[in-house]
């Protein structure tokens, strides 16, 4: 058996780092454009399509992502749908995202004065057209500091990708302790990494609301 | 070649699945208490004056709600026994998710702490209470009150994410599906309805926590 030294064991943990960022990245943006279609549903005319876009986020905010995951990776394939574990796992997170995104963005749009909506089709524009014209504009300013913070959290749930063993930080965290018998500080260090990633995130999020807030006065 | 279902074949686990539950939600309850009881020492704590007590806090906060939960879990259970402390998996996962979901409470109710009006404790000094008696029997209730919607959703977003503790061989109700599904081969059934089951579990906790906070905070909660 080779000796794993400390430099060798950070240099496995940090080879993986771009798998997590990769994951984190397609889930944000699948997640952001799926989200967008579902706000724009969200406030649409039907009725019946505005309580399918609850349903699904009370769906998705209301279950383990495990859950989903598991479902995807070991569901689909005994109904005859074969999924690899990079699939599954950029699929849920995506889907798992649009949801979240989806909640905290109707929270911003439900914040601008309903006159803003009214202004809009005074001037005659559509509903789309109201929307994007009008009330994203003055949405998105209330939505970046939230949304900053989601990433966050999509950032650490990437990390359940390990389970279905998809091959980012954690999994190869899992891998490394089996092979070095160190799980002190393997397992040490993985937290020290996604606190790398996720600190700076959280302290602009932060600093993006404080900002906001004395804009407002 | 349609796929039949077949949720027939998930009768006969019914105990396990009760098991499973009841596995599950012990572990939130106890998680809750200890993270509700730490979380309101750790806020007051942020409130007193000494600084590197404070400072001690806030790392601990920051570090855990910056990195994920499962490598939380993952190092109490495989690398504390390094330091000499040998954990059964259903007390690792028992800890792992207090030290989260403590992290999160400290955090809620600092704000609501925050949110009480400084007049509040000045009228109590004014009739002669003494410290303690302010802070919990004056400021406290105001500040739960403000924040239980937050704490309440903090509780089920940890419910949830115990799905991980069965990583670590807890038998919670995740276990029992991989293990079910493991005899029968009805991933998708099984899966399917343990998912119902958390969605069920986490629409009925969020209800009666807050049904319980309109009866303890007298019509305070929103």
């Amino acid at each position: 058996m080779t000796d794993f030294t400390l430099w060798d064991i950070a240099r496995n943990l940090l080879l993986a780092v771009p798998w997590t960022v990769l994951l984190s990245a397609i889930a944000f943006t699948g997640g952001g454009i799926v989200g967008l279609l579902l706000l724009v549903i969200r406030f649409g005319r039907y009725r019946w399509a505005r309580v399918g876009v609850k349903l699904y986020v009370e769906l998705f905010q209301g279950t383990p992502l495990l859950m989903q995951l598991f479902l995807v990776y070991f569901g689909l394939p005994a109904l005859g749908v074969e999924v690899s574990a990079w699939l599954a796992a950029a699929l849920c997170l995506t889907l798992y995202a649009s949801a979240f995104l989806a909640d905290i963005w109707r929270g911003c749009v439900e914040a601008i004065p309903r006159g803003q909506w009214d202004g809009g089709a005074s001037l005659g524009l559509r509903y789309l057209a109201q929307l994007r014209l009008v009330i994203l504009p003055q949405a998105m300013r209330l939505a970046i500091p939230p949304t900053v913070g989601f990433l966050v959290q999509l950032v650490k749930s990437t990390a359940l990708a390990s389970i279905v063993g998809y091959h980012e930080l954690t999994r190869t965290a899992q891998i490394l302790t089996n092979a070095t018998f160190q799980p002190f500080v393997i397992f040490g260090l993985v937290a020290l990494i996604y606190f790398v990633l996720c600190y700076p995130l959280t302290q602009a999020s932060r600093a993006l609301e404080r900002r906001l807030a004395t804009e407002k006065h | 070649m349609g796929y039949r279902f077949d949720f027939g074949a998930l009768v006969q686990y019914l105990g396990l699945f009760l098991e499973g539950t009841a596995v599950t939600l012990g572990l939130t309850a106890v998680a809750a208490l200890l993270g509700v009881v730490l979380g309101i020492a750790g806020a007051a704590a942020c409130r007193g004056k000494h600084v590197w007590c404070r400072r001690a806090i806030a790392a601990y906060v920051e570090l855990i709600r910056n990195t994920p939960f499962i490598v939380q879990m993952f190092f109490i259970f495989f690398a504390l026994p390094s330091l000499g402390l040998r954990l059964t998996a259903l007390q690792a996962a028992a800890l792992a998710m207090t030290v989260n979901l403590t992290a999160y409470a400290i955090e809620i109710i600092r704000a609501g702490l925050e949110s009480v009006p400084r007049e509040q404790s000045e009228a109590g000094r004014s009739i002669g209470l003494r410290p303690l008696p302010i802070f919990g029997l004056i400021v406290l209730p105001q500040a739960i009150a403000n924040v239980y919607p937050a704490l309440v959703g903090q509780i089920v977003i940890t419910m949830l994410e115990s799905a991980v503790v069965s990583q670590i061989a807890v038998v919670d109700l995740t276990h029992v599906a991989d293990f079910i599904q493991s005899r029968n081969f009805r991933s998708f059934e099984t899966y399917l309805i343990v998912t119902v089951v958390y969605l069920v579990l986490a629409v009925l906790m969020r209800r009666l926590l807050t049904r319980a906070g309109r009866r303890l905070f007298a019509g305070r909660v929103r």
